[in-house]
């Protein structure tokens, strides 16, 4: 679960490099940005969730 | 890329003496640390902070500055578009190529060695009373020696992020003159990398998995060093500025929209605690100011001091709710509270300096940055922290941890003229 967040952040920013690179105009660099940014959300997520202490683990 | 203007002889002192009080910050932040943290670890949070500076420095001159250089220097460039994508510099090793004549190059190396041990240092605050001595000096090598400079590379020396405004029309480009980015929010994110990683304190959750208050030990460390952070801060913005904002900076801007943020922010976190809970809360006042410091860093150059109060006022509102989220919500411990005062922070900080911006599009820059702190910066120093962990385990053992990291890592306590007493929040 780890590994698969790390890559949706990657993945996240990916999106947003390439909205800057090969959009042209600014709404759709925004909205491409933006799109990045919710799969970076997503992969945060997902990181949080994995370091969530398991309902049965005793601290 | 061309270089930028050479700064007049009165500025260039001017920066250099605005750094030589830019320490006081890490001192600040070592003292905050030291302060939130156990009594019997005391002494190591304080010694971890003075090693880990020593460590970021030698990591700097080693490797950091060769892969941050200065706009106008020798880097790597890849073209994408048939625009250039300005990723690594390309410096000798070892501060070689500069010479330190009060050149801004020369400065700019100075400047850097100060912020990655004050990127370095913020760790501390949320792997503090577990984190083992030799694994966070590693850990600070691995910040200052290679992710601190590669992103200070693309906002400071010259990088992709600071050209999307020449290339893409984004503004002026990705814009943080003292450092809410390239220092604060990834300092934060390699904080809350080592929070996770480490795990929370003993004792910390109990069996339901609901925080256990774990109060400082010493308040009066912990306000004290906002003010010596203040001092600090004042520096790092002004040198930072006079560096990287523009020949058009004027310091007592700078040095005012400083001050505003902190005041703003920690009366917003007085404010709030009061009202929630009856009673103004010192370490979160604490935190607010130190967040206003964190946040005024990008914009504190050019804003006007009116918004400055607004962001200011959004960073102490900010960083109550975060650091309640984050150890209620998300269950991660961070005595500290670096990541939210610094990795949340820092981000809102440089959006704010994108939001008050006149310049058109200079939000969209301002927002590539914050997904390049959470897509790159943030999966890269978790993987190097977790590599780390793997070949030396970070956590110090559970003997270590309830005997204290003094006795156990340095063999004398802080205080010893005080009894220690047992530890009721031991889940026996």
């Amino acid at each position: 679960m780890k590994i698969v967040a790390l890559f949706l952040l990657l993945a996240g920013w990916i999106i947003a490099l390439a909205a800057v690179a090969l959009m042209q105009s600014a709404a759709q660099r925004a909205a491409f940005a933006l799109a990045g940014a919710g799969v970076e959300v997503l992969g945060v997520g997902l990181l949080v969730r994995a370091h969530m202490p398991h309902h049965e683990d005793r601290p | 890329m061309t270089s930028p203007p050479a700064l007049s002889e009165a500025a260039s002192v001017l920066c250099l003496f605005s750094m030589v009080v830019a320490p006081c910050a890490a001192a600040g932040l070592a003292i905050v640390n030291a302060g939130l943290g156990r009594s019997r670890n005391a002494a190591h949070a304080v010694l971890s902070a003075l090693l880990v500076l020593g460590v970021a420095a030698v990591a700097y001159c080693a490797i950091g500055f060769s892969l941050q250089g200065y706009p106008g220097r020798v880097s790597h460039i890849l073209m994408a578009g048939g625009k250039p994508w300005d990723w690594v510099g390309a410096d000798p090793l070892f501060f070689r190529g500069v010479s330190f004549d009060l050149s801004p190059a020369s400065l700019a190396a100075l400047f850097g060695m100060f912020a990655a041990g004050l990127a370095a240092l913020i760790p501390l605050g949320s792997g503090a009373d577990r984190w083992r001595l030799g694994a966070a000096c590693s850990s600070a090598a691995l910040l200052a020696g290679l992710v601190f400079p590669l992103f200070a590379h693309w906002v400071w020396g010259g990088g992709w992020l600071a050209q999307l405004g020449v290339n893409y029309g984004l503004g002026g480009g990705f814009l943080d003159g003292g450092g809410s980015s390239a220092i604060q929010a990834v300092g934060g994110l390699a904080a809350l990398s080592i929070a996770w990683i480490l795990g929370p304190r003993r004792g910390k959750y109990n069996s339901e998995h609901m925080p256990v208050a774990i109060p400082g030990h010493n308040a009066v460390f912990v306000l004290f060093g906002c003010l010596l952070a203040w001092v600090g801060w004042s520096g790092l913005n002004t040198a930072g500025a006079l560096l990287f904002a523009g020949p058009e900076v004027r310091p007592p801007l700078v040095v005012v929209n400083t001050m505003l943020c902190a005041v703003c922010a920690a009366l917003a976190a007085a404010g709030i605690t009061r009202t929630r809970f009856g009673k103004p809360d010192a370490s979160l006042c604490a935190n607010g100011w130190v967040a206003g410091l964190v946040a005024s860093s990008a914009a504190c150059a050019s804003v006007r001091p009116a918004v400055a109060m607004i962001i200011g006022l959004g960073a102490g509102a900010l960083v109550v709710f975060a650091v309640e989220w984050l150890e209620f919500r998300l269950t991660v411990d961070d005595p500290g509270g670096a990541v939210s005062v610094h990795a949340l922070g820092g981000m809102w900080g440089i959006l704010a300096a994108g939001i008050f911006s006149a310049a058109p599009n200079q939000w969209l820059a301002q927002f590539v940055g914050i997904a390049t702190l959470l897509g790159f910066v943030l999966p890269l120093v978790y993987a190097l922290n977790w590599l780390l962990d793997r070949v030396y385990p970070q956590r110090v053992s559970p003997q270590g941890e309830r005997q204290g990291l003094d006795l156990h890592e340095l063999g004398a306590g802080a205080y010893p003229e005080f009894m220690s007493h047992n530890d009721d929040l031991w889940q026996r």
